[in-house]
């Protein structure tokens, strides 16, 4: 299964969980797993979604990046070789 | 699976730390335009490049979306036009470099290396005709990089060649002088220079390589001088191991952008350059590695010995990280392009001559090296003989890019914009060289070359 990995930092607020989720949703992109934690006030999230439905990478890639401008975080998609690569032999 | 503390690592590097992939460099062989007419000769070349690179851009933006890591630069290579050209006979190869210069435009890429000659033993018609269209070539254009091999440890020192070059590089800074003489950062002379370099100014595609190639360079001081931080205190063990670390996972993810480039545009992989390459942004310095290593400024003693071990950390944990290895290989010591090195420059810290050093043990060597205008031909000739002499001695490749700076003298500064940087200008040795230049004729290839 091709993955992808999905970064949420910035300030914490309402809702920042519900906006990502809710545009995975519509998009047909199912969430694998979740990781979150809270350090000093800042927000920091982990998701590894399952990426073969979507049609434009680079379309998610943006729309993430707009939706995060809009609720104030800083939203990552990137695929999960780049991790696997540097991490994993 | 994946964890959150090895996704922030990563990003951290790419976020605050300048990791990048420098460059995806395609190289394209031209030998099948050949043409005894030039003007067919430049539409075919036009032809060839813009239809094999039509994609190179866009597939390089669309990897850096994927895996979220910069792609800095875009290029391509060619055949040295030296040996592309010559069944043109022409007397003046511009007309070629004008039209690399428009291929390279439509195509999108930041720099087309190549307009390149191989000289190490001697000169063909076609090579002097190269040579002598570099000024007006890197006046007249905008993103054709030079480059000429003057030397290697099988042949020797092409002497007539240094001599040329040293007033070839003068007329490009006269050509340019309104930009502090940019033309001569992008021209680059060459002892043992590799057919697969992707790095800019030196990179062409060798007779040796495939017709078109992908060839990768990656970079990351930033990451390095982090690493190195938290060894403060280490000894050299700890010291070589974090380097080594290092230089692995940054050199993962170029070989995974260079199977993905290689992949989307269905063209081989060449080699992975394993390079530290700086930029001036802040903290994207190999200078700065050498201060966390444990000198004050680049140039203290102990400088050389620092940059030796980073060299080959890097080379040995790179190496394992990526299935083909070539180009120059090596940490960068570039000035204009590496604000620690500018500092120590300012500082006094840093002179040529302890740069020479340094490229003893580096790859390539004196680059990007402003020096007053007022310099002669002949001293410039005599500053390349040297370079090429180490690299012929220690099997290596050397390098010289200088800029003798028209109009500029010792205390001023030269600008040269973007990726280039800044230097100020450094103090050259005033005793003359001009009779060992005005020999002529060759350095005979050193004793321990011939190995059959």
């Amino acid at each position: 299964m091709k993955k992808g990995i999905i970064t949420v930092v910035g300030q914490d607020r309402v809702g920042i969980i519900a906006k990502v989720c809710t545009y995975l949703a519509d998009h047909q992109i199912n969430i694998l797993d979740i990781s979150q934690t809270i350090v000093q006030g800042f927000f920091n999230m982990m998701m590894i979604v399952d990426i073969r439905k979507i049609q434009s990478f680079e379309a998610v890639v943006d729309d993430l990046e707009k939706l995060g401008k809009d609720i104030g975080v800083d939203i990552k998609l990137q695929h999960e070789d780049i991790f696997n690569k540097m991490h994993r032999l | 699976m994946i964890n959150m503390f090895e996704v922030t690592e990563t990003n951290q590097m790419i976020t605050e730390e300048n990791l990048d992939v420098r460059t995806i460099t395609m190289g394209i062989n031209l030998m099948d335009c050949a043409d005894s007419d030039i003007n067919k000769f430049n539409q075919k070349i036009y032809d060839k490049i813009t239809s094999r690179a039509e994609h190179l851009v866009k597939t390089g933006e669309e990897i850096e979306k994927q895996y979220g890591i910069p792609i800095v630069n875009k290029r391509i290579s060619v055949t040295p036009i030296a040996l592309a050209a010559s069944a043109s006979h022409e007397s003046s190869y511009l007309s070629v470099a004008e039209a690399l210069d428009k291929a390279a435009t439509e195509v999108g890429v930041n720099f087309i290396g190549g307009f390149s000659a191989i000289v190490n033993k001697g000169m063909t018609e076609s090579d002097k005709a190269l040579i002598q269209s570099i000024p007006a070539a890197l006046a007249g254009t905008e993103k054709v990089c030079s480059s000429v091999n003057v030397g290697s440890s099988k042949t020797g020192i092409n002497m007539d060649a240094v001599r040329h070059i040293g007033s070839v590089i003068k007329q490009t800074a006269q050509l340019t002088q309104d930009k502090d003489s940019l033309g001569c950062a992008k021209f680059v002379v060459f002892c043992n220079a590799p057919d697969d370099n992707p790095f800019m100014a030196g990179a062409f595609h060798g007779v040796s390589e495939y017709d078109t190639v992908i060839n990768v360079g990656v970079s990351g001081p930033g990451v390095v001088k982090k690493a190195l931080e938290s060894c403060r205190d280490s000894n050299f063990e700890v010291l070589c191991e974090t380097i080594k670390k290092t230089a692995f996972k940054i050199t993962r993810v170029g070989q995974l952008v260079a199977k993905e480039a290689s992949k989307r545009l269905k063209v081989p992989f060449g080699i992975i350059d394993l390079s530290l390459a700086p930029t001036p942004a802040i903290g994207d310095s190999i200078a700065d590695i050498l201060v966390e290593i444990g000198v004050e400024y680049a140039g203290a003693p102990g400088t050389t010995a620092a940059l030796a071990l980073l060299n080959d950390q890097v080379k040995k944990g790179g190496a394992m990280a990526s299935s083909y290895v070539g180009g120059l290989s090596g940490a960068f010591i570039p000035v204009s392009e590496d604000q620690g090195m500018i500092d120590a420059v300012t500082q006094g810290a840093l002179s040529i001559e302890k740069l020479e050093a340094m490229t003893c043990v580096c790859s390539v060597g004196l680059d990007m090296v402003a020096i007053p205008g007022s310099t002669s031909e002949a001293t410039i000739s005599g500053i390349i003989a040297d370079e090429m002499a180490i690299g012929m001695i220690n099997h290596k490749t050397t390098a010289v890019r200088i800029i003798p700076v028209i109009g500029k003298e010792v205390g001023d500064t030269a600008e040269f914009g973007g990726l280039l940087g800044y230097a100020p200008i450094m103090p050259v040795n005033s005793y003359s060289c001009e009779r060992l230049i005005n020999r002529g004729g060759r350095i005979p290839a050193p004793i321990h070359s011939f190995k059959n």
